[in-house]
């Protein structure tokens, strides 16, 4: 019984994956655009950071990286991540002690500019399209500062 | 910094779970579009099945549907849609217009349109005579040359939208004799301004007919137009003379050139080729013969199974081949196999002929005389009446090249190699880098521009950069769902491409906003109700504990076996399945939830809702004098043929029942517009836009 339920959760995994994988393969030819594939491994539910998404693409690319990733490489390489329950989603609670760690004077909130200072000189920097971005998703118009924690929860998705 | 880098893992995560909202909308969208275009060949094949199977008591509402040409001789069409007797009151502040026309004539008239004017009647009808006068002249194939007009530009589906081709007219240049342009069909139909594109487009090309060139598509078909809301906007538009504008509209669609040649080395067309494509046998076609590229199936073909075409390959019958690509977007399920309650669909009848009603029928024909006019009837549909052949089942070479042209409007390019009837439209094929090889070679040619599918950058290109989309409606679907392009071709004929995307409101879109895909969404529950009792079936057979609740798994496989629409359930399914438990689903109380209203005959209801825009288009075919209202007889008449090609029970009281719960007593005549007001969904958590508001009419 073991043995059945397991491949019968094998086998919707790969379902899954191919259905993500297909919404971006424009020309049925079972490859996709190696710089989609970080949005196809984000919407299957995990959060890896860029540099866990650069090793995984590494992993799938072909020998002589063509800018196209294999459905057949990928397949195997995410059912894997999917099984083990890599790149876990991060809480909301650590979510906001996050921003709280920058809110240092602990306002509440966030003024644009510095959001926008952490999020372009920290970490894992966002260019200026992604931080413009996101303060115009993020900045309450009438007071122009960011609520954090009206703002984690407005972009989670609760689904998976 | 973690915190930073957390913040940052988070939000990269949530853009891309938009994006991948954000491409499935497309999906939706493009998966639903063809199958209404797949309906509309299911529509064909009911007429055929119409023709087939009447009976002197249903004769006179078929012979009505098809009814024959009145009008005789190009004179007394002429006579018909005289203009002179219209006059021009001293009220009308649009603009007016002279012939021949006048360079500032045409501006006046797109600055008129701009301003949201209309042009009036006796105009509209000038400036039509003119415009066919001319078509008429013109060959099947515009042969035009770049040493000429040092370059040219070339558009491709327009659709109504007018801010896309004012866009492309402020971007480029209007036409002129130094600026030469090539509309690639396509120009009605679904956006509102349809009407005003075509008269713009027909009077610059009365004004430069050596540098304006258009191409048929295949929306610049009069059935088509009926389903799409070409016919709906002249009518709202021309409440006193629309018809007459309609009726001229049929003929001129019919002279359309079929395709645009540059310097014989590019050919341009609206969908595609075949590998029957034989352009020497296209040029000496008699086009103006397709006043419709759809038609109902000839006897030949319905035998053999529906739209396949006379000569060709007949694909196996079996779907799974010839939806390849449209499946392709889907992971191939296993469970391709058919549930009963598919026989419901329309596409087999043709196989379930009763001999002995084929017996009885021949009968009442011959005791009725009406053998010699049924044949009429035929025959009626596909040419005008004032041409001395009239088409009969033996006459192969006009079918052959109707083929061929209804191929060059309805095509779409494939990636593997072959050519395959387009069953996910329901007319042309699917062809394949060989098939454009093979043909290219076989005419001396080095590029294939075509449009008739909406590419999200406006333009692409594939089999080896030999075929090029062009689309040049921007946000077809939706705001924000695609650009607009157009292309600039010079003597060496390398295409240069201009992109651009009409702002529908001044306001920029937040993030959210732009990804949220309701209208999609919509669209998509839309479908989901029309097929309620078909999906309760299918979540009951995996049910069989009768529980009441499914896996979520069961759900997407469920679906999309009675939906077929090729599309992500499992990606979608968060955005239509919000409440389940451990993975189930309630689906009873799902489906419930679709939000649409109670309706009281439930099953009834829910096909004649399936059906609507079939309903729609052949209640306007009934409505001949286009006055909005039928005769509850008629209505019943054509509510029991259409279930009976669905194989459903319908009894005269469950129709009566459904006319009195819908309000038909006006005596004995339905409104249409009520009718189908009665499907309109009204989802009240959205805000939708309004209906343009068409300024008093001057006519």
């Amino acid at each position: 019984m073991e043995e059945e339920n397991k491949e019968a959760v094998i086998s919707e995994i790969h379902r899954r994956i191919a259905e993500a994988f297909n919404v971006f393969d424009n020309e049925s030819s079972k490859s996709v655009d190696v710089r989609e594939v970080g949005t196809i491994i984000r919407s299957l539910g995990c959060f890896p950071s860029e540099a866990e998404l650069h090793e995984m693409i590494a992993e799938v690319e072909e020998e002589e990286p063509t800018g196209y990733i294999r459905f057949e490489k990928f397949l195997p390489a995410m059912t894997k991540v999917l099984m083990e329950r890599k790149f876990r989603p991060i809480p909301k609670d650590v979510l906001i002690q996050a921003f709280e760690v920058l809110d240092q004077e602990k306002k509440g909130y966030l003024e644009a500019e510095e959001l926008k200072k952490y999020m372009t000189q920290e970490g894992e920097p966002f260019s200026q399209d992604e931080v413009e971005e996101m303060l115009s998703a993020a900045l309450d118009n009438k007071e122009n500062v960011i609520f954090y924690k009206d703002l984690v929860s407005k972009m989670t998705f609760e689904d998976l | 910094m973690r915190a930073a880098l957390l913040i940052q893992r988070w939000y990269r995560q949530y853009v891309a779970r938009l994006e991948m909202r954000r491409r499935c909308t497309w999906h939706i969208f493009q998966s639903i579009e063809y199958a209404g275009e797949q309906d509309q060949i299911k529509l064909y094949n009911f007429f055929g099945y119409l023709m087939d199977h009447f009976t002197p008591a249903n004769r006179n509402l078929i012979s009505h549907i098809f009814r024959e040409n009145e009008i005789c001789r190009d004179i007394e069409w002429e006579r018909y849609f005289c203009y002179k007797n219209i006059e021009v009151p001293e009220l009308y502040s649009g603009p007016h217009l002279s012939f021949p026309l006048t360079v500032s004539n045409v501006a006046d008239l797109v600055e008129a349109f701009k301003n949201k004017q209309q042009l009036h009647t006796r105009y509209v009808l000038q400036l039509l005579l003119e415009s066919w006068k001319l078509l008429r002249m013109l060959p099947n194939i515009n042969q035009v040359s770049t040493c000429q007009t040092k370059e040219i530009t070339i558009c491709g589906d327009l659709h109504g939208h007018l801010e896309d081709l004012l866009l492309v007219f402020y971007k480029n240049g209007m036409p002129s004799v130094e600026k030469s342009y090539v509309f690639n069909g396509d120009f009605v139909d679904r956006g509102k301004d349809s009407i005003e594109i075509l008269l713009i487009l027909f009077a610059f090309m009365l004004l430069y007919p050596n540098n304006v060139h258009l191409n048929r598509g295949n929306h610049e078909d009069y059935i088509v137009n009926l389903r799409y809301g070409f016919t709906k906007e002249v009518l709202g538009k021309y409440r006193l003379h629309g018809k007459k504008i309609l009726k001229l509209l049929q003929k001129i669609f019919s002279w359309l050139p079929l395709a645009t040649v540059i310097d014989q080395k590019v050919l341009i067309l609206h969908g595609g080729i075949s590998d029957t494509t034989d352009l020497n046998i296209i040029a000496q076609a008699d086009r103006h013969k397709y006043v419709s590229t759809l038609r109902p199936p000839k006897r030949r073909w319905v035998a053999s199974g529906g739209n396949s075409t006379a000569g060709r390959h007949k694909v196996n019958g079996r779907m799974d081949n010839s939806l390849q690509r449209h499946c392709s977007l889907a992971y191939n399920s296993p469970l391709r196999s058919r549930y009963n309650f598919q026989s419901r669909s329309m596409q087999n009848f043709s196989s379930k002929v009763n001999l002995a009603v084929e017996e009885e029928l021949k009968e009442q024909r011959r005791m009725a005389g009406l053998s010699q006019s049924y044949h009429d009837l035929r025959s009626s549909l596909s040419s005008d009446s004032d041409s001395d052949n009239y088409e009969t089942y033996e006459d192969d070479s006009n079918e052959w090249k109707q083929v061929i042209i209804v191929d060059m409007l309805w095509s779409d390019p494939m990636p593997q190699d072959g050519c395959i009837p387009n069953e996910v439209r329901g007319g042309g094929c699917y062809w394949g880098p060989d098939v454009t090889e093979k043909v290219l070679r076989r005419h001396n040619l080095q590029l294939l521009i075509r449009s008739h599918e909406c590419k999200q950058e406006g333009y692409e290109f594939c089999h080896n950069r030999k075929v090029l989309t062009i689309f040049s409606a921007s946000n077809y679907y939706e705001v924000g769902s695609n650009r607009g392009a157009y292309i600039r071709l010079g003597p060496d004929l390398v295409p240069h491409f201009i992109q651009y995307q009409a702002n529908r409101s001044t306001r920029e879109l937040t993030l959210r906003q732009r990804y949220r895909g309701t209208f999609s969404l919509r669209a998509l529950r839309e479908q989901l109700f029309a097929h309620k009792s078909d999906l309760l079936y299918a979540f009951q057979d995996y049910d069989t504990d009768n529980t009441g609740w499914i896996s979520l798994k069961h759900w997407a496989t469920a679906v999309e076996a009675v939906l077929r629409l090729g599309l992500p359930w499992r990606v979608l399914r968060s955005q239509l399945v919000t409440t389940t438990q451990d993975g189930m689903l309630d689906y009873q109380g799902w489906l419930r939830e679709l939000p649409i209203t109670e309706p009281k005959t439930e099953s009834l209801l829910e096909t004649m809702y399936k059906q609507r825009s079939n309903l729609e288009t052949i209640f306007r075919i009934i409505d001949s004098d286009h006055s909005g209202l039928i005769s509850f007889e008629e209505f019943r008449q054509t509510w029991k043929l259409l279930s009976s090609h669905l194989k459903m029970e319908i009894s005269d009281e469950a129709i009566l029942d459904m006319a009195v719960s819908i309000d038909f007593n006006k005596d004995g005549s339905i409104d249409i517009n009520e009718f189908m007001e009665a499907f309109r969904l009204v989802d009240r958590t959205m805000n939708l836009p309004s209906e343009p508001n068409h300024t008093k009419t001057d006519e």
